[in-house]
């Protein structure tokens, strides 16, 4: 048993400022290690959850972050949900676009934490802000 | 929250007639819980402070924490919980030195009876919890500057830009590389740049856990600010990891050289000055 790391029971993080995503990174990777990802997928979820915990932040206006394990039966993995209560993204195809940010960096955060994580799933409105559901799975 | 300007009267008369006593049992009540940590004069000087504050503020007419005949009390308050914090005294123990004045007080009230007594004490009590949450408070904002302290601290120590060669600088990243550390290793790796006249710069991200989106931008900058000033950029220290995660969050170095290693970045960089590098043969013992 990992100590600190309470398999099944999703661990809260609020995202306030630069330090929570660090924290919030820390916490992914408590749990990727945890459940036995390679050093590659360890390091791709963090990255992807460091990329999607700023959007959080700087996009969403803050929000919460809830990490937790799963198990298929098969494989093991780790389950990521990035919760904000911001405007929402008015257009999904022009945010998933390579290059593209209304925020002054790369513009490869959003599409490039798909490409980083097995499972993606992106609910969004201007009523109930963006909700982001990412999973990546031990091999 | 505040006391009506009798209730003060009442508390200052209190605490002003047996000025003495209480300061003496304050004082005691504290070491307690100190257990010897401070010394007893110190204290002594602490709580006779704030059991002044308190009864010059109570003398004045009503006693609102709030308000601005209250900032004396205040100050005491601020004082006592900063020096606290600052000798590293838990919060529990710096508001034990507030909430010791009740025990204080319900002594002197039940001494002192009356029809008012416990309706009194009450009031006073509320009083002290109120002040004790300043204390607590303001314990909380002087820990926070610390921190905010230390942590600028740790910004110096953590960027050094080192000569690794003639003409040759590197700077070691270590750890995580956000905006403020971004823009502190730009202004150092520019400016001895300047000093040192390098043509050659060597940014090292070993000790970089995560890669993202947003380090690689300030790389990039920092990477762009060194060429217009003369200087070509090498980055090094990328791990497989790291090598994956790039490519599959798109990320374009475009003509920047990378290496894997310090030691491979080097070479290339004395081979670019024509410098050969060779493995000398070992002596043979005949």
């Amino acid at each position: 048993m990992t100590a600190g790391i309470d398999l099944g029971h999703p661990q809260a993080q609020a995202i306030r400022s630069d330090e929570d995503v660090v924290r919030v990174r820390q916490l992914v990777r408590g749990v990727a290690v945890a459940v036995k990802l390679s050093l590659v997928d360890q390091t791709k979820v963090v990255t992807a959850a460091s990329e999607l915990a700023r959007n959080t932040l700087v996009y969403g206006g803050g929000g919460t972050v809830e990490v937790a394990t799963v198990d298929n039966g098969r494989r093991r993995g780790v389950r990521i949900v990035f919760a904000d209560s911001g405007p929402g993204i008015p257009d999904l195809d022009l945010a998933f676009t390579d290059g593209y940010t209304t925020g002054g960096g790369l513009g490869l955060g959003l599409s490039g934490a798909r490409r980083l994580v097995d499972e993606f799933e992106i609910e969004t409105s201007p009523e109930t802000g963006t909700r982001i559901t990412v999973t990546k799975w031990s091999r | 929250m505040a006391l009506s300007a009798e209730e003060s009267g009442r508390l200052a008369a209190l605490l002003g007639g047996h000025a003495e006593r209480v300061t003496q049992r304050w004082t005691e009540i504290v070491a307690g819980s100190l257990r010897g940590r401070l010394s007893q004069a110190e204290l002594r000087r602490q709580v006779q402070d704030l059991h002044s504050a308190i009864v010059a503020t109570g003398e004045h007419g009503a006693i609102d924490l709030s308000a601005e005949s209250a900032a004396e009390l205040r100050a005491a308050l601020s004082d006592l919980s900063r020096g606290r914090a600052r000798q590293g005294f838990s919060a529990t123990e710096t508001a034990i030195s507030v909430f010791a004045l009740k025990d204080v007080l319900a002594g002197l009230v039940e001494e002192a009876g009356g029809d008012n007594a416990l309706r009194d004490y009450i009031a006073f009590s509320r009083l002290i919890d109120e002040m004790g949450l300043f204390t607590f408070e303001s314990f909380v904002r002087t820990r926070e500057s610390l921190i905010a302290d230390q942590a600028e601290q740790l910004l110096e120590l953590s960027t050094p830009v080192v000569k690794l060669w003639e003409g040759v600088v590197a700077v070691p990243l270590v750890g995580t590389l956000d905006s403020a550390r971004a823009q502190v290793v730009m202004e150092r790796l520019l400016q001895t740049l300047v000093d040192t006249g390098s043509p050659y710069a060597i940014i090292d991200i070993t000790g970089v856990p995560a890669v993202d989106t947003q380090v690689a931008q300030h790389i990039l900058k920092t990477v762009v600010a060194a060429r217009l000033m003369g200087a070509d950029c090498i980055i090094s220290g990328i791990r497989p990891q790291i090598a994956q995660t790039i490519v599959a969050l798109g990320i374009e170095f475009g003509d920047i050289a990378t290496k894997a290693s310090l030691a491979d970045a080097l070479r290339h960089v004395l081979r670019l000055n024509g410098v050969e590098t060779a493995r000398r043969q070992p002596r043979r013992d005949v």
